[in-house]
């Protein structure tokens, strides 16, 4: 696997997981956090980059 | 449930359950009787290490006079055991020129510091603080 896409959205995977289990008890809750979580992560890393777009370097 | 997981965190000293839970992921929950979260940080945690070395990632060595070399280090070191697998079988030494590099390298490290992470967590889950 060698798209960038595919690998962020895996990283946010994996954290995401890791994150909601740690930080919250209950199964639902830690879907509804994991959930959002992931949602931050690829949505942030996407509007970052469009951000950083205009910058040549 | 509760009452059980503190139960069994009383039986064991912080520090065994810290050192047990960066050595192996997942086994200081496991240990402390929170099962499904051990079991999900035993096979989450060496996968998220595990694609950093399939993508070209490298395991940093302990070279002291480049200071963020051997953070790198630390925090690879962090994951524990299978750190210690992937260096008897030689994997981890990267490839600098491939498309994956530098992403294989955020995978290891940031599966290492996750794990120190769940550790210090599955320390104040054994000393009664959660």
């Amino acid at each position: 696997m060698r798209s960038h896409f595919a690998l962020l959205v895996l990283f946010s995977a994996f954290v995401s997981i890791v994150f909601a289990v740690l930080m919250r008890d209950e199964v639902k809750a830690q879907a509804a956090f994991g959930a959002r979580l992931f949602g931050a992560f690829v949505v942030g890393a996407i509007v970052a980059g469009w951000l950083m777009l205009p910058f040549p370097w | 449930m509760r009452a059980t997981t503190i139960d069994r965190a009383q039986g064991a000293h912080p520090l065994l359950v810290a050192l047990a839970a960066w050595f192996v992921p997942g086994a200081g929950h496991l240990w402390t009787g929170q099962r499904s979260k051990g079991l999900i940080f035993l096979l989450v945690l060496p996968a998220m290490f595990a694609t950093g070395l399939a993508i070209d990632g490298r395991i940093f060595p302990f070279e002291p006079q480049q200071p963020l070399v051997a953070l790198a280090a630390l925090a690879d070191l962090g994951i524990g055991l299978p750190y210690f697998i992937a260096r008897a079988m030689g994997a981890g030494a990267g490839a600098v020129l491939s498309v994956s590099y530098e992403h294989g390298n955020t995978f290891i490290i940031v599966a290492g510091l996750l794990n120190l992470l769940v550790a210090c967590d599955a320390w104040d889950i054994a000393a009664g603080k959660k």
